[in-house]
């Protein structure tokens, strides 16, 4: 479905959205204050980030961190305070 | 031709849902139309219909599981009155809402407080904005036509459907109503398509997502469109039953109001009340003609504007009082659908039979009494009239 | 076989990004956890409450598995016939057997509250249905007011802390247990920060035949008045306090699925929430032990059941 308001008669009916996943064209990246800086380095794929984050916006190929999307992460902070104490693979700095 | 049986309304009701053989009933009973959900449930556990009937805990919960059936593609069904009607109040909004095409067998009964098991429309007009296509019954066989023609409709239309019948007075009463043949049912009835489904399995569709003030406005603007056009969808089925059954349905039923000079509007039972005293007074040379309402919703406005126009003196009977002091809910809309011709007829209102009351045939031609009376002197005594209360 | 995040991470996820959720909200991480612990088709169905508005904004939909929402008190209800309705169209041939799973979810509001009977109906009739409870301890979506999963003391809109009166002031209904009372398969309680453990039980009660339910412990960061980074650790500490025993009830035998190796005194948890401040003043002593007492029995009681 576009972004653009449609009227009456262009709507499906019911208030239904007919096809799942539609809300990745809203970007919730404009909410963040703090920011997640992920170090490739230090990670060690554990994924412990991926499977907290709120807003699966940890990027995995092949089972692996890539980064963060930064057009989903609300900067909530949950993936830096949870990276295991050994690694801290994931600072969190002011938004600019 | 079909089987003639000696029927009760409820029986009636219940036998064109084992005709109909839903994919899903899920009910909750309640006097008066407990028989219907009872029948049913017998008709399962004897083999007769393979319906996956639901006996849930409330009528709120059967009306959620029906929303939850239809939404996944099951044609559905279910049965209730009252109180039970009343607690289904915000799933009824619900469901039009979610344009799912459920079907209700409704048996009108008065609402509490004080409770009250008897006939009166209190019910169904209190949900007669809930975005449902409303249905009234005069009798058994009524009740069993309407039945089967509500699931044609609420398919085609994509709006749910409540057909109503008279608490006690037809609900209980046996008579004798022609049985279409199970077979010719089916044939009538077809198989439901359904247009959306959760259980589809090509896409993920998301049912009942909230509105902001965004869009809130164009989606009750198409379901205002779909109560519009709903009204062509049941003249085409009423047709379609008239061309296989031999059984003539409109929005709306006339008698003997061609010529008339003085009319009564009445919804369900009372209507073969009216008739016999309409017959009586043509014999006196009183023009007396009935206009009884069938389809309330969509309210056929035009329609009746159309054909009460050239009648002087009119008489609107409510089984129910909006208790807003300007009388009954069906008085409003028909005098409001009168208001643009130029020389409007005089429309007064009888709020009659609440609880179960007794409406005679002395009652009926006290109103016809009146209306003439109006018509010698030029003069509206009462506008807002009960009839056969004690004073 | 142990659930491993490598095999998890290789599954689509079930819920889209740009819901609007708060920051650190875990709702929509136990959603995740709950979808990637089921490899069937599933149906989902939601309470009125958080989670609805915030993945279902139209003409957004963060759900990639079909959704319905009818209304706050009737997820149970709702589910109960999308399942019926899928056992007869795939006994009259209308559609294929896929083995699709119906999973309804509601808030505390929706299953605690407003919702309890549906539930309880849903669940005699014995639908094959998983109904999950997030439970955030209060009507979270209007504003924070008290539900009866409200914990003993904490401060809602309308069980405010004030001069007089310290927060609510009755124990939160222990909900787990009047349903594990209506004798159905599976029953559990668990929560997201413990994922190995939630996605096992959601696993679990997903393969049983009939009704399931869990009580999955959701920590609100606005409403209980923390830090959003920290919702993790409180979920956690919730569980190492025995506030939030996570246990499951399987066919009739209780199991604790993780036992804190020292229970850890609860005002160290409660102390880390707005929502207990007033608490910690002079002369609310009493309903601190009042509260780790309620606790303590609480747990030996548990112990007992799963002993």
């Amino acid at each position: 479905m576009s972004l653009k308001t449609k009227g009456w008669r262009e709507l499906p009916i019911g208030g239904l959205i007919l096809e799942g996943g539609t809300s990745e064209m809203y970007k919730t990246g404009g909410w963040r204050s703090l920011k997640p800086i992920w170090s490739e380095e230090k990670c060690t794929h554990c994924l412990t980030c991926w499977i907290y984050c709120p807003d699966s916006a940890i990027l995995l190929s092949d089972e692996k961190v890539q980064g963060i999307n930064y057009d989903y992460c609300k900067g909530c902070g949950i993936c830096a305070k949870e990276c295991p104490t050994k690694v801290k693979a994931i600072e969190m700095v002011e938004e600019r | 031709m079909g089987k003639i049986s000696a029927k009760t309304g409820n029986e009636a009701m219940a036998e064109a849902m084992r005709q109909i053989n839903p994919d899903v009933v899920a009910a909750y009973p309640i006097t008066p139309a407990t028989e219907i959900v009872q029948i049913f449930a017998g008709f399962k556990s004897d083999g007769l219909v393979d319906t996956e009937f639901i006996a849930t805990e409330s009528e709120h919960s059967a009306l959620s599981a029906c929303i939850g059936s239809a939404a996944s593609g099951a044609r559905t069904m279910t049965a209730t009155a009252s109180q039970g009607l009343v607690l289904m109040q915000e799933m009824l909004y619900i469901a039009s809402g979610l344009r799912l095409p459920i079907v209700i067998a409704e048996v009108n009964r008065a609402l509490s407080s004080p409770i009250n098991i008897h006939c009166d429309h209190s019910d169904t007009m209190g949900a007669r904005d809930s975005g449902w296509i409303q249905i009234y019954s005069e009798n058994a066989q009524e009740a069993y036509d309407n039945l089967i023609q509500a699931v044609r409709i609420a398919e085609s239309a994509l709006l749910p459907v409540m057909v109503t019948i008279d608490g006690f007075i037809i609900s209980h009463g046996m008579e004798r109503i022609e049985i279409i043949p199970d077979e010719e049912v089916k044939g009538f009835i077809g198989e439901y398509r359904p247009r959306y489904t959760l259980l589809d399995e090509e896409r993920s569709i998301t049912m009942g997502a909230i509105d902001f003030t965004d869009y809130f406005f164009e989606h009750k603007r198409q379901q205002i469109e779909a109560m519009k056009e709903a009204k062509e969808k049941i003249i085409e089925v009423s047709k379609e039953f008239n061309s296989r059954f031999k059984r003539d349905y409109g929005l709306f039923e006339c008698y003997r109001l061609e010529d008339a000079r003085y009319a009564l509007v009445v919804l369900g039972s009372t209507g073969g009340t009216v008739k016999v005293v309409v017959d009586e007074l043509r014999e006196d040379g009183v023009k007396a003609g009935l206009l009884k309402v069938r389809v309330f919703r969509p309210f056929p406005w035009q329609e009746i504007k159309d054909t009460l126009a050239y009648i002087p003196f009119i008489a609107v009977m409510d089984r129910s009082d909006g208790l807003s002091s300007l009388g009954g809910p069906v008085f409003q809309e028909i005098r409001s659908a009168l208001y643009d011709i130029d020389s409007r007829p005089k429309v007064i209102n009888y709020i009659y039979g609440l609880g179960g009351r007794d409406t005679k045939l002395h009652h009926i031609k006290q109103v016809f009494q009146d209306l003439q009376g109006i018509d010698r002197t030029g003069r509206i005594d009462g506008l807002i009239n009960y009839l056969g209360v004690r004073e | 076989m142990a659930v491993r995040l490598k095999d998890l991470a290789k599954k689509p996820e079930g819920l889209a990004s740009g819901h609007r959720g708060c920051a650190g909200c875990m709702e929509p991480i136990a959603v995740r956890q709950i979808l990637l612990a089921i490899d069937n088709p599933c149906v989902v169905c939601c309470t009125t409450g958080c989670l609805e508005v915030v993945t279902t904004i139209f003409p957004f939909t963060a759900w990639k598995v079909p959704f319905i929402h009818s209304a706050f008190e009737s997820a149970a209800a709702t589910i109960s016939g999308v399942e019926t309705a899928y056992k007869v169209l795939k006994k009259r041939g209308k559609i294929k057997d896929r083995g699709t799973k119906f999973i309804a979810i509601g808030g505390d509001g929706g299953t605690y509250d407003i919702g309890f009977q549906a539930l309880s109906g849903a669940i005699e009739r014995g639908h094959d249905i998983v109904y999950i409870c997030l439970d955030n301890e209060a009507y979270m979506n209007t504003g924070i007011q008290r539900s009866s999963a409200t914990p003993m003391g904490a401060h809602t809109t309308t069980s405010p802390a004030g001069k007089v009166i310290p927060g609510k002031r009755e124990f939160r209904k222990d909900l787990t247990r009047c349903i594990a009372s209506h004798n159905i398969p599976y029953v559990a309680q668990a929560v997201p920060s413990k994922w190995r453990d939630l996605i096992t039980k959601v696993k679990k009660a997903v393969e049983v035949k009939g009704p399931a339910f869990i009580n999955i412990l959701s920590p609100c960061r606005l409403g209980w008045g923390y830090p959003p980074e920290d919702t993790i650790e409180i979920g956690n500490e919730a569980v190492e306090t025995c506030f939030w025993p996570i246990y499951e009830v399987e066919d009739g035998k209780w199991r604790l699925t993780y036992k804190p190796k020292e229970k850890k005194p609860v005002s160290e948890w409660l102390k880390k929430q707005g929502r207990f401040k007033h608490l910690f003043k002079p002369g609310n002593e009493s309903i601190l032990e009042e509260i780790q007492d309620h606790i303590d029995q609480e747990w030996e009681r548990l112990q007992r059941l799963c002993s």
